[in-house]
């Protein structure tokens, strides 16, 4: 009998949690997905402590799988075309936050003209966290590496200098300090699909955990 | 958030005492990384995450996880040679064969 479904071992209500949601009527309130609630606040979760990466020695590198690998210095990233994509973020802690702004390059662009055959990703960064998804998942007009928050610098608590965006999946697939991504033939679960958490991880599907 | 957010590794005395039946507030843990050996009162834990990180208070590399879902837990130890355990001088227990 579980009488809390919420994980106990950490506090995620950290925002606000106000089913009057005040300056929104009730009617235009947006869906959450199953098991969310909408905060305001820009909660802060870490694996560990805030990397701190200088802007001239910051990398990103895409590595294929035949071993060829594609870098960027943080003047190149700045060099290529850039988006400012407006998303909705779910963290498998259970908070939403909608309408979130963003600055920053598509995985289109930097994955354009990468030959591979690879089906996955594993995403990995500065500080050691990595994090799989398909590859598939970063196409599309669905994923960035995102550099800019509300029109300002991405602070590091949030990820930067760097941090992958890929709003469709849960928050912890979209890295911060994002360092590279290596390009893969089978699928190489990360930090938290290989300690119960789930391997794709759709928020519309509650993708929480293993075998959900 | 700074690098000043972790707690210290007695927090986790609750957590773990509700998968095993030893007291392991006292156990002591080996760093696969750098090899320190160090009580788990120790570790720094980061708790604003999807699970416990309990990391290793010298080289701060990954020493346990441990991810709670409603009806299941997970515990990962990957990042640690061993734990020793006190236990009482005056029970029965198994010899080597
Ligand atoms: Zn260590």
């Amino acid at each position: 009998m579980v009488s809390d479904p919420t994980p106990r071992w950490y506090d995620c209500r950290v925002g606000i949690v106000s089913p009057g949601f005040q300056g929104r009527p009730r009617s235009a309130e947006p869906a959450l997905p199953p098991g969310q609630y909408l905060t305001e606040d820009f909660p802060v979760l870490s694996a560990g402590p805030t990397p701190r990466v200088p802007l001239d020695t910051w990398e990103f590198v895409v590595s294929a799988e035949g071993g060829a690998e594609y870098r960027w210095s943080w003047n190149e990233l700045m060099g290529l075309p850039q988006e400012a994509p407006t998303v909705d973020l779910h963290c498998v802690t259970r908070w939403s936050k909608l309408g979130t702004n963003w600055q920053g390059v598509s995985l289109d662009t930097l994955l354009e003209g990468i030959d591979t055959a690879a089906r996955y990703a594993l995403v990995h960064s500065y500080g050691g966290y990595t994090t799989n998804l398909p590859l598939d998942d970063l196409r599309g007009g669905r994923a960035w590496v995102a550099h800019g928050y509300d029109g300002g610098p991405l602070p590091a608590e949030h990820g930067g200098p760097a941090r992958l965006l890929v709003p469709h999946l849960y928050l912890w697939k979209s890295a911060k300090w994002v360092r590279g991504i290596r390009l893969l033939v089978d699928d190489k679960p990360g930090f938290w699909e290989t300690a119960g958490y789930h391997d794709y991880g759709d928020p519309w599907r509650e993708q929480r955990y293993q075998g959900d | 958030m700074t690098d000043m957010s972790y707690l210290d590794g007695n927090m986790l005395d609750g957590p773990l005492r509700e998968l095993f039946a030893v007291d392991l507030s006292g156990a002591t843990g080996r760093c696969e990384s750098c090899g320190t050996v160090g009580p788990m009162a120790g570790l720094h834990v980061f708790s604003h995450a999807p699970g416990l990180i309990g990391r290793c208070p010298a080289c701060s590399e990954v020493m346990l996880r441990l991810v709670r879902a409603p009806d299941r837990a997970w515990l990962d130890l990957r990042g640690s040679t061993y734990l020793q355990v006190p236990l009482p001088m005056d029970q029965p227990y198994p010899r080597p064969l």
